[in-house]
């Protein structure tokens, strides 16, 4: 169970967002679409609190933090229990696609070594990678890459994976490789929230698409209510312009 | 001419005195590479006060003669710490040597700290690692690969800078060959003879220098 209550976001003197509220169950898939500069990248990292959120609360499993109280113990508690895969990687470039898949569980779950390089190759093998177990993350592709960033995020077992527009530097002939391991992923059951311009995987995937726009939570429901009867004229508006030229079915 | 007789005798005498050169050379390096880390990590993370510290040390230390602050550490600081009288000239080379050559290094470490994409940061930030887990495995082993050429540069000046010793009366290289220089007249073979050795020291470290670098470049081939 995760839940987000009253989180705000300000920049100097610019709201990004304020007040928003939401929450999924442990097994949920929630995807969030939106205009670009809605804060939708900076919601997923206040999470995540690679951003301080300026107000409100945050609660991942049994673990509720008043974001403005947090300490750095809680801090550390609250991103061993989200994972977070990112738009460019982040790939440790001075480590091992194994290694990028272990680190995480040597240096802060303190597993000893052999263990946590064994759970890596398990990893390696539900991801496709087994047999680039040592490569370098320059010698990747980038699907391949993200791959690995989506397995560093599976590592460390946690209770929900934030995924930050994790195709939207690949090059096309990439994109596929990585949503079908997301995929794989929603059908185990993996918590996730995804922030992503793929409306076809939204489609397909998530129990709840949550569209944002100016800084709010517009509205939220499942995909196929969502994208086939849109409540709010901004989100007609943001699904005309965006299926239009794909061909779907508009709304 | 060149006497070269007397060169290839010299030759033994004068590289008794090399391992007091390396000892000092390298001593000081381990010393300022520490420190240097430091001074840099200091910079990077805006420590409060210390930064304050360390750039008012980096502006000294790079803003005066080496040869000046040799003077100030041997000639200098026992008048004011009376305890410090018993300064041996390879002590305050050593020590002299370690804070100038720190503030250099500093520099470059700090640059390449900085220069390690920011993603990295987050994603090691975002699996739960601490600020020094992350300084210590992703940063810093990063940032050593990119600043490794620099420093062995002034591992290599650090050598060349150990002759100045010979001024605070150590009886090193350079130290032995004006001993030996004024006792036969012969300047120029003996001062021939000690430039030949530095550099051949300093071509064999060339050498350690390329191999080391492809050595830290193994995970960046494509």
């Amino acid at each position: 169970m995760i839940s987000l209550q009253g989180i705000t976001k300000r920049f100097g003197g610019h709201t990004v967002f304020k007040d928003i509220d939401l929450s999924l169950a442990q097994g949920e898939i929630i995807v969030i679409i939106g205009p670009s500069g809605t804060g939708k990248s900076t919601l997923l990292r206040c999470i995540n609190f690679l951003e301080k959120p300026d107000a409100g609360r945050l609660q991942v499993g049994d673990l509720s933090v008043d974001t403005q109280r947090a300490s750095r113990a809680d801090i550390l508690a609250l991103r061993r229990r989200t994972a977070f895969v990112f738009q460019n990687y982040g790939l440790f470039a001075n480590k091992t696609a194994l290694e990028n898949i272990s680190e995480g569980m040597i240096v802060v779950d303190k597993l000893p070594k052999a263990k946590a390089h064994a759970r890596a190759r398990e990893i390696l093998e539900r991801i496709g990678l087994a047999d680039k177990a040592d490569a370098y993350p320059a010698s990747l592709s980038g699907g391949q890459q993200q791959r690995v960033g989506i397995g560093r995020a599976m590592a460390a077992n946690a209770d929900v994976i934030l995924f930050d527009e994790p195709t939207s530097s690949l090059d096309p002939q990439w994109v596929e490789e990585v949503l079908g391991l997301m995929k794989q992923l929603a059908v185990e059951r993996q918590t996730m929230i995804v922030v992503t311009h793929e409306m076809q995987f939204a489609r397909e995937v998530a129990d709840r698409v949550v569209f944002m726009d100016e800084g709010g939570v517009v509205e939220q429901a499942p995909p196929e209510e969502l994208f086939t009867a849109p409540k709010d004229e901004r989100t007609r508006h943001f699904l005309r312009k965006i299926l239009a030229p794909t061909g779907q079915a508009v709304p | 001419m060149l006497n070269l007789e007397y060169m290839w005798g010299l030759l033994p005498v004068l590289l008794r005195y090399l391992p007091l050169t390396l000892q000092m050379a390298t001593i000081a390096m381990c010393f300022a590479l520490i420190l240097a880390c430091l001074l840099a990590v200091v910079r990077v993370s805006k420590v409060p006060v210390l930064n304050g510290f360390s750039l008012l040390f980096i502006s000294f230390f790079r803003g005066t003669p080496l040869l000046v602050q040799l003077f100030l550490f041997y000639y200098g600081l026992p008048q004011l710490i009376s305890s410090l009288i018993a300064i041996t000239g390879v002590t305050a080379a050593v020590l002299g040597l370690t804070l100038h050559f720190s503030a250099y290094m500093a520099e470059s470490i700090r640059a390449a700290i900085v220069g390690i994409d920011r993603s990295q940061t987050e994603a090691a930030l975002s699996i739960g690692m601490t600020q020094s887990q992350l300084m210590r495995r992703i940063i810093l082993p990063q940032a050593t690969r990119v600043a490794t050429p620099t420093l062995m540069n002034y591992f290599i000046d650090m050598i060349k800078a150990t002759s100045l010793a010979f001024t605070l009366g150590v009886t090193e290289l350079m130290g032995a060959t004006q001993k030996e220089a004024a006792g036969s007249f012969l300047y120029l073979e003996a001062f021939l003879l000690v430039a030949l050795i530095y550099w051949a020291v300093v071509e064999v470290l060339s050498w350690g220098q390329r191999r080391l670098e492809i050595y830290l470049n193994k995970a960046y081939q494509r």
